[in-house]
């Protein structure tokens, strides 16, 4: 091989060498995403209006729009010109173990931040607030957890949602038969069709998916609820604290700016795809904390 | 019953059906049936090999994945295949599969085990002294695979490898447990947003029927034609 | 690899409060047993009467058994499994679909019957094989006992096919009882539902999968075992 021929050769393993050799500074999914120029968010189908499928099947959301603020910043943070962002989808059941095995980097949506699966993955600050309960038909007058009795309910897969509703079952010994859905569009299905009485969830998914049925008036969502208003955060890998500082960085800086309440009014105050429902639901008292202070805790009791 | 029914919601989401969910649907089935005859071959000539041991290990991979139901293998692969990935190339961290990949892999090892018994049988069914000519003329065990045996048993089995196909482009729809959009999930999708699922499931019905349908009577026909030339 | 692994996590309590993780499992175990059991029940009989419609002289009979087997077995299960739990109670009276709706575990009757049917249409297509595999004197030989046509079946015909087909009949029931776990997206609370619940509650995926999959091979062996025994049981003599 002459030497004219093999110059680009030699610049391009330079070049190559080069790369990696700032890139061995990095570790964690930071180091992948450089060396590998794409960053994965997971989203999904129905936690509207956090992450869910516009009228051209894309996800959107607000808890998109968090994640392409943590993508900008990381892309900063790395200094590249390009970041690929893929998209995957993901369900309440399998978003923790595609988290853990490097599927999905950033899980956006609508997943509850606690104790028990902080020893499995991290979150970054807390987006939103929310209790658990239940939406049931007017029709049925079920308005207390305590009227479900002996019905059959539903609620997602996966969700802490499911878990509390078991143990309220078991601790009151009230009969519910508890059906497991994939996903909360549904769940909300069983509902509409009869096949459950009541579907078990966080009251702001309730309301969403309500205002967005057929018949938004039929439905009413309980006057108790089994929890406190527990945080919502987007998920990423445990133990990866340089990804998580990026992350915290860039979520706190968002909450803490002006721009956070027009997003946050985009998606709760104005008509939202697919079908420009308003669900009008202005922010609570405890959010607007939780945003002027930014915090990633797991305790109810923290906000 | 049937006054109250929305066609429109098809006509306005085909393209989302068929564009994004039949194509993932089909590529997934193409590919998967490719790596899985492949795969399957190789199994099958393991366990008829006679040598020590490979016997052995393909006849516990068949019956292993042939005792499992597919929907637990799809969630087992999705979440595993990261980590396999990362064992076999040495990575620092599980190596990064999509949906689709995973998905891929998933139905190529279980539907391996499907057409390695189809295989087999197509390899048993050529007289053993056409291997013990191959051999005697000169012939490499590869050789006499490659070009006297592999192409007769797989022309005799096609039509059954064939079937085994139809039987896969209708297992894919259970990635739907994942939420990924293949054509039924396409389908639920809609249905789920529109609140239309009796319109939505019944049109995803008629379309796997027919397609089902005219591929099996093609072949039948296959078969037919296959059975006159022997 | 950044997984806490927890083989204990089979002897803590699960959050349903109805005992530990193990228990959970073999509840699911019950649930995939019974349902493959009655959709077995509902197979073998719909499979056997129209395995049959496929072999009598009657070519109106052979068109019904045909269409049922093309019909079944040409739509993906889980697409039958929606029709079956989604559809069907919107197109039926109103009266009877909210009936079907409010039945105490719904998704248990409706997988038996959707799997009934389904395997029914493969069961069909082994008793055909088996009654064609037999030699034509055998339906002439009854003829000319004076046995009546449902006389030669039922007492000539299908108790040879049936030995004949006992193998295909053995893999078409394991099959049978690997598809309950489709039925987890009805609702049903089978093995592999309950490992995924498991799964979800505890976070331990890898020793969930992996109990469910020992728990499935140990019943194929067990299924193919008590095969093996019946096969011997029912050979005829001398063949």
């Amino acid at each position: 091989m002459r030497l004219r021929s093999l110059l680009p050769v030699l610049l391009a393993g330079l070049a190559a060498s080069a790369g990696t050799a700032s890139a061995q500074d990095l570790t964690g999914t930071l180091k992948k995403i450089k060396e590998t120029g794409q960053i994965t968010l997971g989203y999904r189908d129905s936690s509207v209006p956090f992450s869910y499928l516009d009228n051209n099947q894309k996800p959107v959301g607000f808890a998109m729009d968090i994640c392409y603020k943590i993508v900008d910043a990381v892309k900063a943070d790395l200094k590249l010109d390009k970041l690929e962002v893929k998209l995957n989808p993901v369900t309440s059941a399998t978003r923790i173990p595609l988290i853990a095995n490097g599927t999905v980097d950033l899980e956006c949506g609508s997943t509850t931040n606690n104790v028990e699966r902080q020893k499995q993955v991290a979150f970054t600050n807390t987006h939103f607030l929310t209790a658990n309960r239940f939406v049931a038909k007017k029709s049925s007058g079920l308005t207390k957890f305590e009227d479900l009795k002996g019905k059959t309910v539903v609620s997602t897969s996966g969700t802490t949602n499911i878990k509390q509703i078991n143990e309220y079952n078991a601790e009151k010994k009230l009969g519910i038969t508890i059906l497991p859905a994939k996903d909360h569009a549904e769940a909300f299905l069983m509902v509409e069709t009869g096949r459950a009485a009541a579907f078990v969830m966080d009251d702001v998914l309730l309301a969403s998916l309500a205002a967005s049925s057929k018949d938004p008036g039929a439905y009413a969502i309980s006057t108790d609820a089994l929890s406190k208003p527990e945080p919502y955060g987007i998920m990423l890998r445990k133990d990866d604290a340089p990804f998580k500082k990026v992350a915290d960085a860039a979520t706190a800086a968002f909450y803490k700016s002006p721009e956070s309440k027009v997003v946050y009014d985009k998606w709760f105050m104005k008509p939202i795809p697919p079908r420009d429902i308003n669900l009008n639901l202005p922010m609570s008292e405890a959010l607007q904390h939780a945003f002027a202070k930014p915090s990633d805790s797991p305790d109810p009791a923290a906000y | 019953m049937f006054s109250n029914f929305d066609f429109g919601v098809i006509l306005n989401s085909w393209r989302y059906l068929f564009l994004d969910g039949m194509t993932f649907t089909l590529t997934l089935t193409a590919l998967a049936a490719v790596g899985g005859v492949i795969l399957g071959t190789l199994i099958a000539m393991m366990r008829l090999s006679g040598l020590p041991v490979l016997p052995q290990i393909a006849k516990v991979y068949v019956n292993f994945m042939r005792s499992l139901p597919l929907v637990l293998v799809i969630f087992w692969f999705y979440f595993l295949v990261p980590y396999i990935g990362q064992w076999i190339i040495g990575a620092e961290r599980p190596i990064q599969v999509g949906a689709f990949s995973s998905s891929l892999i998933t139905f190529t090892l279980f539907e391996a085990a499907y057409f390695s018994e189809i295989m087999r049988a197509g390899i048993q069914s050529i007289p053993k002294g056409q291997g013990a000519a191959a051999s005697a003329l000169g012939l490499t065990y590869w050789q006499s695979m490659g070009s006297v045996i592999l192409p007769q048993a797989f022309r005799n089995m096609l039509p059954v490898l064939l079937t085994q196909t139809i039987v896969l482009f209708q297992d894919t729809s259970l990635v739907y447990v994942l939420s990924i959009t293949d054509f039924l999930g396409a389908a639920s999708k809609i249905a789920q947003r529109d609140g239309r699922l009796v319109e939505m499931y019944l049109f995803a019905a008629v379309v796997y029927f027919t397609v089902c349908f005219i591929a099996s009577l093609l072949v039948r026909r296959l078969q037919r034609r296959v059975a006159i030339i022997r | 690899m950044n997984y806490n692994w927890n083989w204990g996590i089979f002897f803590e309590a699960s959050p349903e409060g109805t005992g530990t993780y193990a228990d959970m499992l073999l509840s699911g175990l019950m649930w995939t047993i019974l349902t493959a059991l009655c959709a077995w029940v509902v197979a073998f009989a719909v499979g056997s009467v129209v395995g049959v419609l496929r072999t009598l002289p009657s070519r109106a009979a052979q068109a019904v058994g045909n269409a049922y087997v093309e019909l079944f077995r040409n739509i993906p299960l889980l697409v039958q499994m929606f029709l079956w739990y989604f559809v069907l109670p919107e197109v039926l009276p109103e009266s009877w679909g909210t009936w079907l709706k409010q039945l105490p575990d719904a998704p248990f009757y409706t997988a038996v019957v959707c799997l009934g049917f389904f395997t029914a249409s493969r069961v069909a297509e082994q008793v055909r094989a088996g009654i064609q595999a037999l030699p034509r004197g055998q339906r002439m030989a009854g003829t000319a006992l004076g046995l009546t046509t449902a006389q030669t079946y039922r007492y000539v015909l299908l108790p040879n096919a049936y030995r004949i087909i006992l193998p295909p009949l053995t893999s078409e029931f394991l099959n049978n009882l690997k598809n309950t776990s489709v039925a987890l997206t009805i609702g049903l609370l089978e093995l592999t539902a309950r490992a995924r619940a498991m799964q979800e509650f505890s976070f331990q995926v890898f020793e969930a999968f992996t109990a469910a999959t020992i728990i499935y091979i140990i019943i194929n062996l067990l299924v193919v075992t008590v095969a093996g025994v019946i096969e011997r049981r029912v050979a005829v003599p001398g063949r």
